[in-house]
C-alpha cells in the first residue's frame, strides 16, 4: 500500500495529476466497496477514469433503461415469471447463465397454465429447445428484427393506444422507422422463416402479461442499446408494464453489477444522477462536503475501453484492478497483453487468486471473499441482500473494503472542513453513508438497515418511509423517472451516441412519459467476407464463470468443463470437412484459438467458442478473446464480443 | 434564381465533408469508435451529396455564375495523438457547421420557391447533419480535458 500511496502522491502533483490514476473494478464486489472506490475516485482524487467489468457484462442493460425510461431501475421483479402468460427471452441463455431463474420459468413451464415461451438466440441453447417459437437471426441483426416485430405488432393493431397516448412519447417516429421492416423483408435479407416470423409476433402481440428478459445476446451485438430498447418499446406499446405478470427484465451479466452501477464505481455519477446536471452534482458536493470542481463532470465518465485506450497511450501512470481478469476478459487480447506490459504505468491487481492479469501486476493485494466479510448486494430485480461473514480470511487477505478504506486514510483525503472524506469504518457505517447519497433517487435504500435486512430474503428498492417493505415493481402509474430536472440522462441519439442537451431534453417536455426509441439497422462494424466468412460468437457454459479464477479451481465444476471447445452447424462442418472432436484452428483479423471442435447447436454461418478459459492453469491459444474485436455500441459503449469475422482452418 | 449558387456551395461542401469524415475515420483506427463512427457519417454525406446533385443540376441551369467552394481550406489530413484528434474533430466541426446552415438557408429558399420535393431532402438531411454536430462535440467534449490537461 506504501507504493501505492506513493505512486498516487507523485502523480498528483503534476498538473492533471487526477488524469494520469485509473480504477478498473468489477461486478462481483459488494456495495460498500464500491461505494467507497467511487468516493475515493470522485471526491478523493477527482477523476472521470473509473469503469468496471460491468461495462462488458450489463452496460447496455443501464443504457436501455435510461434511454426508455429516464434512469437506471429494473421495470419488473422476477415474481412476474410467476404471473405471465408469455416469456419471450431476448440473447438470454437463462439456463447457463441464471439457473435459478430458470428453474422459475422451468416450474411455470412444467405447472398447470404454463406460460408460452419465445427465444431469439443464433444457437440452439437449453432455452431455444424448451421455446415454442426459436429465432436464430444472423449475428448483428438483431436490431432489423425487433423493428420487423414492432411493425408487425403495431401494424395488426395489438398496440394499447390509451396507454401510448398518456405515457409515451415518440410513436410517430417509432412509427415511420420501422415500416420498411416487412416480415417479407426481414426474412429475406436476415434470413429467418416469414412464418416463424410471424407466429413470433402474434405471440408477442397477443399474449396478455408478459415478460421479457434480455441478456448478452443483444447487449454484446451490434446496435447492443438500440435492439435492448426495442424490447423496451414493446412493453410500452402494449401497455405492459408496472403491473403483476408484465414487465421488463433487463438482466445483468455478474451478480453485484447492480450495485457497481448505483453507487457510480462504473463511472455514472452514484445514485443515477445525471453528470449533465450541475444541480445533481452540487447534491453530492454538498453530501461529501467537498468542492463542486473536484467531482468530475465535465466530461462524459470515461468509459472502460477508453480508460484502456489511455493506458496504451501513456497517459495512465496507476491503474488499480480489482476483483476481475480484463487479461480474460476484454477483446482482443493481444492488444491488452501489450497495454498491461507498459513499464510507465503501475498496474495494481486486487484480487482472491493469481489471474492472467496479476502476471504483469507490480503490486498485488490479496483480497477477501463472500463469506470472508460483510456486505450487502443487490441483483437484477432490485432485492438487497445482506452477506454475512462466516470465516476469516485466509493469510494475509483482507475485504476490499478495508483495502480501499486504508488507501483513503494513508492518502490522507479531507473534505472542505479538513475532516476526513469517508466519514465511515466499516461494512455498516459505509452503508449508512450509501444511503444518505440514495436519498430520493430512484435507488433510494433510507428504509433500509443491516437490522431489516438481517434474516430476510432481501428486500427491493426503493425503500422508504413511505414504501417501508420495498417495491415490487417501478413505474406502476406509468410515470417513469424522464422528468428534466431528475432524469439521470438527458439522453443520446442511438446510430453514433452523440448527447442531447438538456435544453433539447426540456424541450421535448417528456414529464414523466417514457421514451420510444427508434433506429434503423445497419450492418455490424465487421461482417464476413471472402478471407474470414464465419462469424464467431462467445458466451458461458453453466459450470464455468467469468475466467474461471474461482470455479476453474473447484474440482466438479472444472471438471464437468474442463476445456475450451468450438462449436459449428453441421453444414458447415461437412463444407469444412470437420468431424466431431477434430482439433481445429479458429483465426480472426486479431489471433488465433485451437480447440476441438463439437458440431450442431448453432445456426449455419456462426461458430461459437465460451469465453471463460484463459491461461493461469495451462492450455494455450485458448482464450476466445483472442479472437475479438476492439468495437463497442456507440451508447452503451458495451464491447461488441459477438461479431468477429474469423476463418476456420481443418487440423486434422 | 440565386437558389443554383447556394445548392452548388452545399453540395461541394458535404462532397468535403465526406471526404474529411473518411481520412479521419482511417487516420484513428487507434480509436474504434472515431474509426467506425467517422466511416458511417462520411457515407452519411456521401448520401446528401447524392441527393442534392438533381437539384443542384436542375436549379443550376438558371444560375448566373458557378458557385465557388464553400470551405477555406480548413482540413490538410490526419494528425497523431490525442491533441490531434482534437484538432482533427475541431476541423470536421467548423467545416459541418458551414453545412448546417446552408441547409437552413436551402431550406428557406426551397420553401420560397415552393419545391416540395427539395424541402423534404432539406428536412431529411439538415437533422442528420445536426446530429454530426452534436457527435462531434460530444466526442470532443471527452477527449478535451485528458489532451489539453493530462498528456
Amino acid at each position: 500500500m506504501g507504493r501505492i500511496v506513493a505512486r498516487s502522491r507523485e502523480l498528483l502533483e503534476g498538473p492533471g495529476g487526477w488524469g494520469r490514476i485509473g480504477f478498473y473494478t468489477s461486478g462481483q464486489l459488494f456495495l460498500e466497496e464500491y461505494y467507497t472506490l467511487a468516493v475515493i475516485g470522485k471526491a478523493g482524487i477527482g477523476t472521470p477514469h473509473m469503469d468496471g467489468n460491468t461495462r462488458l457484462c450489463t452496460a447496455t442493460a443501464a443504457a436501455a433503461l435510461k434511454a426508455s425510461f429516464g434512469s437506471d431501475g429494473q421495470p419488473a421483479s422476477y415474481t412476474d415469471v410467476d404471473h405471465c402468460d408469455a416469456l419471450a427471452l431476448f440473447g438470454h441463455n437463462v439456463a447457463e447463465t441464471q439457473a435459478v431463474l430458470w428453474m422459475r420459468m422451468l416450474d411455470r413451464r412444467r405447472g398447470s397454465d404454463p406460460p408460452q415461451l419465445l427465444a431469439v438466440d443464433p444457437r440452439e441453447t437449453p432455452v431455444a429447445r424448451e421455446a415454442d417459437i426459436h429465432l436464430a437471426p444472423r449475428s448483428g441483426t438483431n436490431q432489423a428484427l425487433m423493428n420487423g416485430l414492432l411493425r408487425e405488432v403495431i401494424a395488426r393493431g395489438w398496440i394499447d393506444e390509451r396507454y401510448i397516448a398518456q405515457h409515451t412519447f415518440g410513436f410517430d417516429e417509432l412509427e415511420a422507422t420501422v415500416q420498411p421492416y416487412t416480415l417479407g423483408h426481414v426474412s429475406e435479407i436476415w434470413d429467418v422463416p416469414a412464418e416463424r416470423l410471424a407466429a413470433a409476433a402474434e405471440l408477442l402481440g397477443t399474449c396478455e402479461r408478459l415478460v421479457s428478459t434480455v441478456l448478452q445476446g443483444f447487449y454484446q451485438s451490434n446496435q447492443a442499446t438500440a435492439a435492448a430498447c426495442q424490447v423496451n418499446n414493446l412493453h410500452l406499446l402494449r401497455g405492459m408494464i408496472g403491473w403483476a405478470g408484465a414487465g421488463v427484465l433487463q438482466m445483468n451479466g455478474q451478480p453485484t453489477a447492480e450495485n457497481t452501477r448505483e453507487t457510480g464505481a462504473d463511472g455514472d455519477l452514484p445514485g443515477m444522477r445525471n453528470w449533465d446536471n450541475e444541480a445533481h452534482v452540487r447534491e453530492l458536493a454538498e453530501l461529501w462536503n467537498v468542492d463542486v470542481a473536484t467531482i468530475p463532470h465535465w466530461a462524459p465518465p470515461t468509459h472502460a475501453m477508453q480508460l484502456w485506450r489511455y493506458v496504451e497511450q501513456g497517459s495512465i501512470g496507476l491503474l488499480w484492478i480489482s476483483a476481475t481478469n480484463p487479461a480474460v476478459s476484454l477483446p482482443d487480447l493481444d492488444r491488452v497483453r501489450r497495454m498491461l506490459a507498459r513499464n510507465d504505468t503501475m498496474v495494481v491487481v486486487q484480487d482472491l487468486f493469481p489471474t492472467e492479469t496479476g502476471h504483469f501486476a507490480d503490486v498485488v493485494l490479496p483480497a477477501a471473499t463472500w463469506g470472508e466479510k460483510t456486505g450487502t448486494f443487490t441483483n437484477a430485480d432490485r432485492t438487497v441482500h445482506l452477506s454475512e461473514k462466516a470465516v476469516e480470511p485466509p493469510g494475509e487477505a483482507r475485504p476490499d473494503l478495508d483495502i480501499f478504506l486504508d488507501y483513503a486514510r494513508q492518502m490522507d483525503f479531507r473534505d472542505r472542513d479538513g475532516g476526513p472524506l469517508m466519514k465511515w469504518h466499516d461494512p455498516e457505517s459505509t452503508f449508512e453513508g450509501w444511503k444518505a447519497c440514495s436519498r430520493g433517487r430512484p435507488c433510494d435504500y433510507t428504509g433500509l438497515t443491516y437490522e431489516r435486512l438481517r434474516g430476510s430474503s432481501g428486500i427491493q428498492w426503493p425503500c422508504t418511509d413511505e414504501a417501508p417493505t420495498g417495491t415490487e415493481r417501478l413505474y406502476v402509474d406509468g410515470n417513469f423517472n424522464t422528468h428534466t430536472d431528475y432524469t439521470e440522462t438527458y439522453g443520446n441519439d442511438l446510430l453514433t451516441g452523440a448527447a442531447d442537451s438538456e435544453q433539447e431534453h426540456r424541450a421535448k417536455a417528456p414529464e414523466g412519459r417514457a421514451f420510444l426509441q427508434a433506429a434503423p439497422y445497419e450492418p455490424s462494424p465487421e461482417t464476413p467476407d471472402d478471407d474470414f466468412p464465419l462469424l464467431l460468437t462467445t458466451g458461458r457454459t453453466i459450470y464455468q464463470f467469468h475466467t474461471r479464477t474461482k470455479t476453474g479451481r473447484a474440482p466438479e465444476l472444472d471438471a464437468a468443463a474442463p476445456d475450451v471447445w468450438v462449436e459449428l452447424s453441421s453444414a458447415d462442418a461437412k463444407a469444412l470437412g470437420v468431424a466431431e472432436g477434430d482439433r481445429v484452428r479458429l483465426r480472426s483479423r486479431r489471433g488465433v484459438v485451437e480447440a476441438p471442435a463439437r458440431i450442431g447447436g448453432v445456426r449455419p454461418g456462426i461458430l461459437f467458442v465460451p469465453f471463460h478459459y484463459g491461461y493461469w492453469d495451462g492450455g494455450e491459444s485458448r482464450a476466445a478473446n483472442e479472437l475479438t474485436l476492439t468495437t463497442w455500441d456507440p451508447v452503451s459503449k458495451q464491447p461488441l464480443f459477438k461479431v468477429a469475422a474469423v476463418r476456420l482452418e481443418s487440423r486434422r | 434564381m440565386n437558389l443554383a449558387h447556394y445548392l452548388g456551395l452545399l453540395h461541394n461542401g458535404e462532397v468535403e465533408l465526406g471526404k474529411a469524415f473518411r481520412e479521419v475515420g482511417r487516420g484513428h483506427s487507434d480509436e474504434p469508435d472515431v474509426h467506425a463512427i467517422s466511416l458511417k457519417l462520411a457515407a452519411q454525406c456521401d448520401a446528401h451529396a447524392d441527393r442534392l446533385r438533381p437539384f443542384a443540376d436542375r436549379y443550376g441551369e438558371e444560375a448566373h455564375d458557378e458557385p465557388e467552394r464553400l470551405h477555406s481550406e480548413l482540413f490538410h489530413g490526419t494528425r497523431g495523438g490525442g491533441l490531434g484528434l482534437l484538432r482533427d474533430l475541431h476541423d470536421l466541426y467548423l467545416m459541418a457547421c458551414e453545412c448546417e446552415i446552408a441547409w437552413t438557408v436551402v431550406g428557406q429558399a426551397a420553401q420560397g420557391a415552393r419545391d416540395t420535393e427539395l424541402f423534404e431532402i432539406v428536412r431529411s438531411c439538415a437533422g442528420e447533419t445536426s446530429t454530426q454536430l452534436k457527435w462531434l462535440s460530444t466526442r470532443m467534449k471527452q477527449t478535451a480535458p485528458q489532451a489539453l490537461v493530462v498528456l
